[in-house]
């Protein structure tokens, strides 16, 4: 039987939870400045979900030809639909540059040119000169940038000295009376015990919650434990509605194939062969942003123009580039079109469909990523102790719809801020202040209560009824009536959560507690999705509403903030678009429709 | 047959990789054979998911051979059954 009395303390400068790229990113950077770090991560850190972006990191380093980061600032401010903050936007992508040259410090072994310089290869919506010519932005190594990254991170973070709890479970944040953030709750699921982290600050870089949906390209782990952390510490999360489909996920696995295939040339086709992104995107065709490219595919699949028995997806082309191209560029595609699809990419054109790929929503944070909240007439109130990087947080550099290869930026442009940010606001190993003696009850309290969950819905069954609500009611195209049925049918499931059944009472590799600690993670997520979706009443970036068409900027040219009770219950409130720069080397980009 | 089930909710656990694609090529190996195996073919295949994930990866997708016969065995299992 779990002994669940026991709890070991544990005091850090900062405790970062995840180890992925944002969080080996933070992580390092703390241990750098000296400042005492525990990264506590469920998985083993090389086998985080970042492993899986094989295209690129973007930065404006112009060595395949003239670059700016104005340049890049305009694609991403132009690719969030406006929704994204400009100032932290300029800041991302001025900090791009700087922030590669330290990964290839670190030892990241990106692709060269010729000359010996990083390679760049075009990705969808990378744009020079303000939109005219296709930009040469993004930095790969090999099809395993990801890789490459979490791997270099890792070993530098071991190298200062970072301490790493791995395959411990955080369940809850740990916070005092005065809302301060003090530490994590966690497990220890091989020896099966608990244990208190406590920190002058907690960073959560936990990731995506794209496994609220049926079809996605994500992996086991992606059930954005970090947001229903916050959620349940009575924090909002922002803009939850936009959830980007990745227009090539391979059809019916739901694995991806990365854009960098179009980015060296391949192409979408119909059931007649026509290369249909002409008509949506005559300039930028294939290359036109992620979204732009999955509502094509819905609306030729839905013309009737699909390919394949049920005509219910599309194709994707890369048989013209020749084996040599394909094996040297793209050799992980082949792999996977040959193993998931059974297809021989130099002969065959890969079955792909829009697959969920991208949570544009988060914990809302400022450029330092503290996490903000409204408190009194301040809409941006840092909440103390509570920093939030990556997929998890919503700063917002990606607004409605995040561009290809701004990700892995994002991991290490943020990650690296919260590094620079506590060792402003922390003296390292400086004593700990006290908590009150019942500080634990309530994630204990929560703990108890799910290892003892004796009702009679297994999690596997509401799992997947959230799954196929989401898949069906929260899709690439959205109406009212959907998503009002929706929010009907997700709040049902999030109440039926309560009758939840755990088989196994122990705290050693129990995947069934643990599954079920995951799950309500993502309910509560897929609940402020779906609510936020149906609450906002036009189209822009990834939210496309069949009955509101069009970007509203009068009326929605903000922020969508969504609390969840613990009922399950929606209250939302708004926060206004960053429209200012951070400073005058750039000015304003102003609104605009967003056609490529 | 209780020391197997220890070992199997760890491995289960293991099988979490970063990528959807390992997830379903390995997970589906132990929610296949897994039961079954004895303690030998278990240890193996823990030893298994000890390998770097790109390593792994090119043996997975035929690149590379493992350097041992009861891996092979498994990678042979794995590729029969997933590809489509």
């Amino acid at each position: 039987m779990a002994n669940t009395t026991k709890i070991q303390t544990h005091q850090y400068d900062v405790i970062v939870v995840g180890a992925g790229g944002a969080g080996l990113r933070a992580t390092l950077g703390l241990a750098a400045k000296g400042l005492s770090t525990a990264c506590v991560t469920k998985v083993f850190p090389t086998r985080s979900h970042t492993v899986a972006a094989q295209g690129g990191i973007s930065a404006a380093l112009g060595n395949m030809g003239p670059d700016d980061w104005r340049w890049h600032m305009y694609d991403t401010v132009k690719g969030s639909d406006w929704l994204g903050d400009q100032d932290a936007i300029e800041y991302m992508c001025r900090e791009a540059i700087p922030a590669i040259i330290e990964l290839e410090h670190y030892g990241v072994p990106f692709s060269r040119t010729d000359e010996g310089k990083i390679y760049q290869r075009p990705f969808g919506g990378m744009t020079t000169n303000y939109g005219e010519g296709t930009a040469q932005r993004t930095c790969a190594a090999a099809d395993r940038t990801g890789h490459a990254i979490l791997h270099t991170l890792y070993q530098q973070s071991l190298r200062h000295d970072a301490r790493f709890f791995i395959e411990y479970f955080a369940t809850d944040l740990v916070t005092d009376a005065d809302g301060n953030v003090r530490g994590v709750l966690a497990i220890d699921m091989n020896e099966g015990t608990l244990h208190f982290f406590r920190g002058h600050a907690v960073v959560l870089a936990t990731g995506g919650y794209g496994r609220a949906y049926f079809t996605c390209t994500s992996a086991h782990t992606c059930t954005g434990d970090g947001g229903g952390m916050a959620l349940r510490a009575g924090l909002p999360l922002q803009d939850m509605e936009f959830v980007q489909f990745h227009p090539t996920g391979i059809y019916g696995a739901g694995c991806l194939i990365t854009e960098g295939v179009r980015g060296e040339g391949g192409f979408l086709t119909n059931s007649k062969g026509e290369r249909f992104m002409e008509r949506y995107a005559p300039n930028a065709k294939d290359l036109a942003s992620r979204d732009v490219v999955s509502r094509a595919m819905t609306l030729e699949v839905r013309e009737g123009r699909g390919v394949g028995e049920h005509n219910d997806h599309i194709f994707l082309n890369l048989q013209h580039l020749g084996p040599e191209v394909i094996h040297e560029r793209l050799p992980g595609i082949a792999e996977s079109a040959r193993i998931f699809a059974g297809v021989d990419v130099s002969k065959q054109p890969i079955p792909v469909q829009p697959t969920v790929h991208y949570n544009m929503g988060g914990i809302p944070t400022n450029i330092h990523g503290e996490v903000v909240q409204k408190r009194g007439d301040d809409r941006e109130a840092v909440v103390p102790g509570l920093f939030a990087i990556g997929e998890a947080a919503c700063v917002s550099v990606h607004g409605g719809n995040r561009l290809g290869s701004n990700s892995l930026l994002d991991l290490v442009v943020f990650g690296r801020a919260v590094a620079n940010r506590c060792a402003e606001l922390i003296k390292p190993n400086s004593p700990h202040r006290d908590v009150a003696s019942d500080i634990l009850d309530r994630p204990m309290q929560r703990l108890e209560k799910l290892r003892t969950a004796d009702g009679g819905t297994p999690t596997a069954q509401i799992r997947l009824n959230m799954q196929r609500t989401m898949q069906t009611d929260a899709a690439v195209f959205r109406t009212a009536e959907t998503l009002q049925e929706g929010c009907r049918k997700i709040s049902e499931i999030y109440a039926s959560f309560e009758d939840v059944r755990v088989t196994d009472r122990s705290l050693i590799w129990n995947s069934d507690l643990i599954e079920t600690f995951e799950l309500s993670n993502l309910l509560g997520q897929a609940v402020a999705t779906m609510y936020s979706a149906e609450q906002r009443t036009e189209s822009r970036g990834a939210h496309a509403r069949e009955d509101f068409p069009e970007r509203d900027d009068t009326n929605w040219m903000k922020h969508t903030l969504s609390w969840v009770d613990d009922k399950g219950a929606v209250r939302f409130d708004y926060r206004p678009v960053h429209l200012n720069t951070l400073t005058d080397e750039v000015k304003t980009i102003p609104p605009k429709k967003r056609v490529y | 047959m209780v020391l197997n089930e220890a070992t199997l909710k760890r491995l289960r656990w293991r099988c979490r990789r970063g990528t959807r694609e390992l997830d379903a090529l390995l997970g589906g190996w132990l929610d296949a054979d897994g039961a079954q195996a004895d303690e030998a073919t278990l240890s193996a295949f823990d030893e298994l998911l000890e390998q770097p994930d790109p390593l792994r990866w090119d043996w997975l997708m035929g690149n590379a051979a493992p350097p041992r016969a009861d891996w092979q065995e498994m990678v042979d299992a794995i590729r029969a059954r997933d590809r489509v």
